[in-house]
């Protein structure tokens, strides 16, 4: 803005929306916090808030008792598995609708999108019962598949608006220049769209990761991720608010970290490009 | 012949993903509807057809009517206090102050949150009766504290879920007010327009298309809320915070009806395509080839 604004004003501004910042992350900063009490000063009336004696030990109770770590590879496995196969399926579609639009481009666009409409409680019941005839139920490969195919729409789209930027002439002047196909696509093109493609890649992971529909639903204990991890703290037994917090931060912790670099690309995927 | 293979490339580069999509699209929704006219019990098998019985006893059931009373309650909660809430925030985003890239950061993070996290951390730590931090507050003030999720369901639910989307809203919002023409509103303001002018002749109209998109985007996820409700309250107490996607669960994988599920599914669809209508058309609008 080009406007002057006095230092009084921006004062102001400064601590209003540093109060609002921190009101609206306070829960994520009081779970971090509440992960390093014990179990008696987490639930301590009046709350503490930093002079406690702060113990790692949440964290090592949940990694030892509840073998947290084959919940957190399965989040890895299926987030990032299924981002993949979705990368590896949409980027041809993207790019040959990106460089060489026909009339119905659009259409298929449209398509696609519409298919995210599809609400996932509609087809709750086949999907179910399918997995179940076929063996699938609470399996890596079954959520791999299903999440790779809800987010693929948003894939496609996202890959297109990014390698729609990337000027056509570029590849003229390089085909001038004798190079043949694989050429350019190797020197030219790959390089110019590696950025799309890795934002992409972050936005869909975090998705996936996130995701507690199918997750909930269609995992029991051999392929559960962590948000089937986290709801079994639903029904507690004892003091657990400050393991609930330990797990809870691990859980949030490596998506958080993502998401803080991808706020750009989040508003470009998540409006399939409407606002950018 | 050039342009011919080219095209037979880009249809051959492209039908992977329409293959894939257009399965997962006609096979789970097409035995839905096939199955919505069935009865057909999971645990008891075979199934035989029933006609629109399925559909019958769903529009019927005594959860329908509430649960689909909170599905839209629900979603225009939320919808108010994210939109609302966005614009006021985003407009105070948009100033200058000392340290904005780390309130960013602090603004957006509950979006990153998952669900069940976010949830059980809300039920927990800041709704229980006895050791959440506002039954701390309303002591600290002398009152008695509340117990929200059994007294205030929907409510406690809706607040869970706004403060997932408040983030949503507030960055997409921001990101629309940053490409607002400066010099136009130097020039508004040198000819005399108020704030208040010069934010709704302005700056409203600017974000109109932005505002849209939040409403339809959210509206999609938010019609489909699940793990809020199903790690929280259950759907209970009675059916105070069933909405229809935890109706449909409920009936399909705790009752084992699959017929009267998959009936449930097809007007879920049903009603999720009416608003997938009109988010279709203000996206489409932007999609100049």
């Amino acid at each position: 803005m080009a406007r002057q604004t006095t230092t009084g004003q921006r004062a102001l501004v400064t601590v209003a929306a540093w109060g609002i910042g921190i009101l609206i992350s306070f829960p994520i900063i009081w779970t971090v916090l509440t992960s390093f009490k014990t179990e008696a000063t987490a639930i301590a009336s009046p709350p503490v808030w930093f002079n406690f004696d702060w113990t790692l030990q949440n964290y090592i109770d949940v990694n030892t008792r509840s073998d947290y770590a084959r919940y957190f590879m399965n989040s890895v496995v299926i987030s990032i598995g299924s981002t993949l196969l979705g990368l590896a399926v949409a980027i041809p579609a993207a790019w040959s609708m990106a460089f060489q639009p026909t009339k119905n481009t659009k259409n298929v666009l449209m398509w696609m999108l519409s298919t995210k409409m599809m609400p996932a409680v509609g087809v709750l019941v086949p999907v179910y019962l399918g997995l179940r005839s076929m063996g699938l139920l609470d399996t890596r490969t079954a959520l791999v598949i299903i999440m790779m195919l809800m987010n693929l729409p948003i894939i496609v789209w996202m890959l297109f608006t990014y390698f729609r930027e990337i000027p056509g002439e570029i590849l003229e002047a390089a085909r001038m220049d004798g190079a043949n196909l694989r050429n350019e696509i190797i020197h030219v093109l790959t390089p110019m769209a590696v950025p799309g493609i890795a934002s992409t890649l972050l936005l869909n992971v975090i998705l996936a990761w996130n995701e507690a529909f199918w997750t909930l639903n269609l995992t029991t204990t051999n392929a559960a991720p962590l948000t089937a991890f986290i709801a079994s703290f639903s029904s507690p037994q004892g003091l657990f608010y400050a393991k609930l917090s330990a797990a809870s931060t691990m859980a949030i912790a490596p998506i958080l970290i993502l998401g803080w670099f991808s706020q750009k690309q989040l508003v470009r995927g998540l409006t399939f490009g409407a606002v950018k | 012949m050039a342009t011919q293979r080219a095209h037979k490339a880009a249809r051959l580069m492209i039908s992977p993903s329409v293959i894939l999509l257009l399965a997962w699209m006609i096979i789970p929704l097409g035995t839905t509807i096939y199955f919505s006219f069935l009865r057909y019990n999971i645990l008891t098998p075979p199934a035989s057809w029933t006609g629109f019985e399925n559909y019958y006893y769903f529009l019927t059931d005594p959860a329908f009517i509430p649960a689909l009373v909170n599905t839209l309650v629900l979603v225009l909660g939320v919808l108010a206090i994210t939109t609302i809430g966005g614009i006021l925030l985003a407009l105070l985003l948009n100033m200058e102050f000392w340290g904005q890239g780390i309130v960013r950061i602090l603004v957006i993070s509950p979006f990153f949150v998952m669900p069940t996290v976010s949830a059980l951390v809300w039920k927990n730590m800041f709704m229980n009766p006895v050791n959440g931090l506002f039954a701390h507050l309303f002591r600290a003030f002398g009152l008695q504290p509340v117990d929200f999720l059994s007294t205030l369901p929907l409510l406690s639910i809706t607040i869970m879920v706004a403060w997932a989307w408040l983030p949503f809203a507030t960055l997409i919002l921001l990101t629309a007010l940053q490409s607002l023409d400066s010099e136009q509103m130097e020039a508004a303001e040198m000819d005399g327009a108020g704030w208040l002018s010069r934010f709704i002749y302005l700056t409203l109209p600017h974000l109109t298309r932005s505002i849209t998109v939040v409403v339809l985007i959210q509206t999609i996820f938010l019609l489909a809320v699940f793990a809020e409700i199903y790690v929280t309250t259950a759907g209970g107490p009675g059916y105070a915070s069933t909405n229809i996607p935890f109706m449909i669960y409920n009936v399909s994988l705790k009752q084992f009806d699959a017929g009267m599920g998959a009936a449930g599914g097809v007007i879920a669809v049903i009603i999720a395509n009416i608003v997938a209508f009109f988010l279709m058309r203000a996206v489409g609008k932007n999609l100049e080839l």
